[in-house]
């Protein structure tokens, strides 16, 4: 039975947008107790096509054409009224961020209750009841506290949890899921998925559910439907699609997902080492003003590693494992409570913070975030030429080398007098990568480099990386939470739990043989892990 | 810089306050010409009406004085005392702002605490208590003025470096050895001055309003006429002549109204957030 | 008790903040020009030598200047504010006796523009971009740029002079000799002019950050979930826009309270209020300079005791916040 059918639909764009429609010609159908997964990099339309499903478009959007039909009845000129009744009641939905979606300041039960109130189903007694069995078939512990309980009390996949039960709380026949599990941990993102997929196949409900990653695609969906620009440009059963992908850009897209299968290694042997840490460690909080209060967080214990020169060492970790407070402490961004750090044969730790600035040129960082990263006053090749300034070379000549190093992360010379904003997340994430190199380091902290990139353009990223690291002898620190990147770029790979390395090995042997049960738990959540993707 | 300026002309309401304050600061510029003579001058009967007589049409006040000239020179007064006392305020907020946001820890502690202290007292009657000790004088006055309006200031200030400071191309500054004060000078405050821009124009507005409230009690600067001290002065004689208190709360009501719809115009032109939601 | 530990904690922070308001009073006394002890005096009091030789002698002015600072502190602890040669009074009486004046007209000003400033607030906020948002915002803006002292003259004028309808001045109707009912209703006619012009300026204050809150809160996450299950438009304003875009707007409203006992001081001054304000105004053209500070101690106290309450009421109303943290 067809639960949501879509035909020919298109969505216009205000005037002043970069394209006419945000989906253009858009025909898709779920049927009931299956998954449909709208796949897309950012910008593709796939979340216009959810929240037009539910007729929570923003104003400046509206549709152009077409049809949306849920269970044979049409959606498009539902009046306002008629659309909030099917609202909860027909159509469920669940978005991307859990810390936001929640009322703070509403308890837990007050917030799945006001679903039935807005429906008058039920007597008080039986919507109190059934809160309780929601809580619990979504697998919260304890649903009598969860449900006394305010939102900021509960983790973030609880909380998604709670997203779900009050979705499910009408058993709707369609769930639309937009990226439900973009902001969660890879082992939280599993469970959840898990739960969703065991909740559609005991209710029949039908799934609308949107996300970037072919994972998660592998992982559960029935149909698949791929946007590009917004329009469809391939779809059909999963496995077809995942397979024998018809269309280029399916192709292109499922070519950039990293494999979990480690290229062969690199010959290190002989190469001296880059970067010596020993025995760092770094506590939080402590610190209140009448004593007590603020909670201890260990981001790092007993932290040790060596990386040699041309190497690249892989920390991977779930949000809180302190991997990033490792990168930064290395770099005396933070100031570690104690701890050994030698790059190349330079002892970087003790060294007070006024003689630390000479040497800071052997250990430079790449940043997430390619938009917060850019002095967004300054002009491209300023922003590169300010660090061999700090060091102290005259500026006619650093700016030569600013536009030389454009030139080497493939941007041109040409953008050196052109400011960020004029630049793709892609091409700013080089222009971070230049100025990391305008100081000729030994040593290279990437942290997250690639995980605020689509996927097309973070394999260019990675490819640019390992580049320039063959070409300068690199030795690299590569921060991340994708075990699927750390596959592809790290020579080993140390896995970080509450601050703690509890497994470091070659990459190949990690994969095939882990030894540490939390390791395990990590590579089986990885979405997609054992199913096969057609290779590039 | 375009774009600015397209943005700011989209507000109506900006364009409009920009037009009255080029009206108030050429009155106050053009004032020594049109009436070149003191305001405190005697010219002509007293309690003369508006339009009653040629060349006197906002009428005259209990001593014979011209309320139009008063108007128009009092103008001077206001924008000066606005201007002056903000800068003040400003030269005392963004540093201790910059440095608690920078340095956070003890320092920012102190300085917080500093601000707060500043925050909780009743802003006017400690401008009262300021100038009364001190004695009424342009310097007192505005002294007076910037001690009661810095401390937003210094909140906004520590807000934004707070934010910047932990923002990846100030850590980026630090990995590649600037300096601090270069960090905070070069890659920090540059970007705080869209807010601070934006909150300046507003406290124009407030200082002008304060420091009518003060020559209004009889605390402004007894060699200008302003035009706190006219609604002071005519308010004994409110029931027989009412004009003199009123034109003059018009001139400020004016002046006040213009800077806050420029500083609205500015906040849609500084901070484009529709824009940024589409990027 | 937590709850308990925090007030506690709150009120050794007041105390902190009061002695330091009285550390700044005797810095600008000897700030001012002249002799500290003349200063004091005020005008008409610096002429009398005998009073002169016993403020020398009460606060030390022979002593160095840390034991004078100390004697000023332990007086003011011991609430001795004062004596005022003028009024032949001491300054803790003068001010207790118009305390309750103010009071009542802070507090009704206080009630009557934060209520009103939500409401509107919220109509606008609802009507975003339509005419009746144009008029409140228009209106807000308009009272937010006219000095509170003119507009306290005008309606003067219009609503006492012309038309009639209310008193002009003062507190009550003096010789009436009204008693219990009729006495209090003769008292609020009094106040409706004072509280009203007091008030209309942060109606105006509290409508802005009120309406500016809500459409914040209209954009929020949960918004969107409150709408995905089907909640009707008027329970998304009151259960999830509205209740959060309170809390930021009270917070603020009470940290602001300094403000309007600033303000009563003019509406005061033009209405013949006998409040604290007014005896500030009186103190200033009698150069009582005791009265003054004593009135700007008593003032900072005031605003001290409010903050702790709001903030007390706002630990109990938001969850989020852990009280004794």
């Amino acid at each position: 039975m067809t639960v949501l059918a879509i035909d020919n639909l298109s969505l216009a764009l205000p005037k002043l947008a970069d394209r006419t429609y945000a989906v253009e010609g858009l025909s898709l159908d779920i049927d009931a107790g299956e998954t449909l997964c709208v796949v897309g990099e950012s910008g593709s339309g796939k979340s216009m096509t959810a929240h037009a499903v539910i007729g929570l478009l923003p104003s400046a959007v509206k549709p152009a054409g077409g049809s949306i039909k849920l269970a044979g009845r049409e959606l498009i000129g539902l009046s306002d009224g008629e659309m909030r009744k099917l609202r909860g009641r027909d159509v469920g939905m669940i978005f991307q961020e859990p810390m936001t979606s929640l009322n703070p300041v509403m308890r837990i039960s007050d917030q799945i209750l006001e679903t039935f109130e807005s429906h008058r189903m039920f007597n008080a007694q039986q919507r109190m009841r059934r809160t309780f069995e929601l809580l619990e078939e979504v697998g919260l512990p304890d649903p009598k506290y969860i449900a006394r309980a305010f939102p900021h009390e509960l983790s973030g996949g609880q909380r998604q949890r709670v997203m779900i039960a009050v979705a499910l709380a009408l058993e709707p026949k369609l769930l639309i899921a937009d990226e439900p599990t973009t902001a969660l941990d890879v082992t939280t993102q599993a469970q959840i998925l898990k739960l969703i997929d065991e909740l559609r196949r005991k209710h029949g409900t039908a799934v609308l559910f949107i996300t970037h990653d072919f994972g998660v695609v592998a992982e559960i969906a029935d149909d698949v439907a791929v946007l590009q620009n917004g329009l469809c440009v391939e779809s059909g059963r999963a496995e077809e699609v995942l397979q024998k992908p018809t269309h280029d850009y399916t192709k292109r897209l499922l070519a950039a997902v990293p494999s979990l299968t480690p290229p062969p290694p690199k010959d290190l042997s002989g190469e001296p080492d880059a970067l010596i840490v020993r025995n760092l460690h770094k506590t939080y909080g402590g610190r209140g003003f009448f004593g007590g209060g603020s909670r201890k967080v260990v981001a790092a214990k007993d932290v040790a590693f060596t990386i040699k020169r041309g190497e690249t060492l892989g920390l991977v970790g779930e949000s809180g494992s302190g991997k990033s407070t490792v990168g930064r402490c290395i770099l005396r961004l933070i100031e570690p409570d104690d701890g050994f750090i030698k790059v190349g044969d330079t002892e970087f730790h003790g060294v007070p913070v006024r003689q630390l600035r000479p040497l800071r040129k052997r250990i430079q960082m790449v940043f997430q975030d390619p938009y917060a990263s850019l002095n967004p006053r300054r002009t491209v090749g300023r922003i590169i030429a300010e660090g061999p300034e700090a060091q102290d070379v005259p500026r006619a000549d650093a700016e030569k080398r600013a536009r030389e190093l454009l030139d080497l992360v493939g941007l041109g010379a040409s953008s050196a007098h052109r400011y960020p904003h004029e630049f793709s997340g892609g091409q700013r994430q080089r222009i971070g990568i230049a100025r990391a190199l305008a100081l000729d380091p030994d040593v290279l902290v990437a942290d997250e480099p690639v995980s605020a990139l689509d996927v097309s353009v973070q394999a260019q990223i990675l490819d640019l990386i390992q580049d320039l690291q063959k070409r300068l002898g690199l030795a690299i620190l590569f921060v991340t939470h994708d075990l699927r990147v750390a596959a592809q770029v790290c020579d080993r790979i140390a896995v970080m739990q509450r601050g703690e390395i509890v497994e470091l090995e070659p990459t190949a042997q990690l994969f095939a043989n882990p030894k540490h049960p939390y390791t395990r738990s990590l590579l089986a959540a990885v979405p997609g892990a054992h199913v096969k993707v057609a290779a590039a | 810089m375009k774009a600015f300026f397209k943005r700011f002309a989209r507000n109506k309401g900006a364009v409009i306050g920009l037009i009255i304050l080029a009206i108030i600061l050429a009155a106050a510029v053009l004032a020594p010409y049109f009436y070149p003579t003191s305001p405190w001058r005697m010219v002509t009967r007293p309690f003369l009406a508006p339009m009653a007589m040629d060349g006197y049409w906002l009428g005259t006040d209990a001593l014979g004085r011209d309320v139009a000239s008063g108007v128009m020179h009092g103008a001077r007064v206001s924008l000066i005392i606005g201007l002056v006392s903000t800068l003040t305020a400003l030269a005392i907020g963004i540093p201790i702002g910059a440095l608690a946001g920078y340095f956070g820890g003890l320092l920012d502690d102190a300085l917080m605490r500093f601000t707060e202290f500043f925050q909780t007292i009743p802003a006017f009657a400690l401008a009262i208590v300021i100038v009364a000790i001190l004695q009424p004088s342009l310097f007192s006055i505005v002294i007076a003025i910037a001690i009661v309006s810095w401390p937003p200031v210094a909140r906004l200030v520590r807000g934004e470096v707070l934010s910047l400071r932990s923002r990846e191309y100030v850590q980026a500054a630090v990995v590649i050895g600037q300096s601090t004060p270069r960090i905070i000078l070069t890659q920090v405050l540059p970007n705080t001055i869209a807010p601070i821009t934006v909150m300046a124009s507003i406290m124009v507005a407030s200082a002008i309003l304060l420091e009518s409230a003060l020559s209004f009690l009889g605390l402004g600067d007894p060699n200008m006429m302003t035009w706190g001290y006219m609604i002071g002065a005519g308010r004994t004689r409110l029931i027989e002549a009412w004009w003199i208190s009123f034109f003059p709360g018009v001139a400020i009501f004016l002046t006040v109204l213009a800077l806050n719809l420029v500083g609205e115009g500015l906040n849609d032109a500084l901070n484009p957030r529709l824009s940024r939601e589409g990027g | 008790m937590p709850l308990l530990r925090f007030i506690a904690g709150r009120l050794v922070k007041g105390v902190i903040v009061l002695i330091a308001i009285a550390t700044m009073n005797f810095f600008l006394i000897r700030a001012a020009p002249g002799d500290p002890a003349s200063v004091l005096a005020g005008e008409a009091g610096a002429a009398d030598e005998e009073f002169l030789r016993q403020l020398r002698q009460q606060f030390g002015l022979d002593q160095p200047i840390t034991t004078q600072l100390w004697i000023y502190l332990t007086d003011i602890i011991t609430l001795d504010l004062g004596f005022s040669y003028r009024q032949g009074r001491p300054v803790l009486d003068l001010i207790l006796e118009r305390l309750p004046a103010t009071l009542l007209l802070t507090g009704a000003a206080f009630i009557f523009s934060l209520t009103l400033g939500i409401i509107f607030g919220i109509l606008a906020a609802r009507r975003a971009g339509k005419w009746s948002d144009s008029v409140i915002t228009t209106g807000a803006l308009f009272f937010y740029a006219t000095p509170l002292f003119w507009i306290a003259l005008m309606s003067q004028i219009i609503f006492a002079l012309w038309l009639g309808w209310l008193p002009n001045t003062g507190f009550r109707t003096i010789g009436a000799g009204y008693t219990g009912l009729r006495y209090a209703l003769d008292v609020g006619l009094h106040l409706i002019l004072p509280a009203t012009t007091l008030g209309l300026f942060f109606t105006a204050l509290y409508t802005r950050m009120m309406r500016a809150s809500m459409l914040e809160i209209a954009g929020s996450d949960f918004v969107k979930t409150a709408r995905a299950k089907g909640v009707p438009e008027g329970r998304i304003v009151r259960r999830h826009i509205a209740r959060n875009a309170i809390l930021p707007v009270v917070t603020l409203a009470g940290l602001q309270a300094g403000q309007i006992v600033g303000g009563a001081v003019l509406t005061e001054t033009v209405f013949g209020w006998p409040g604290i304000g007014r005896l500030m105004f009186e103190a200033l053209s009698q150069r009582d300079y005791q009265v003054l500070l004593g009135v700007f101690f008593v003032s900072s106290a005031m605003v001290v005791l409010f903050n702790l309450i709001t903030d007390v009421v706002y630990r109990v109303a938001d969850p989020r916040i852990e009280v004794g943290r």
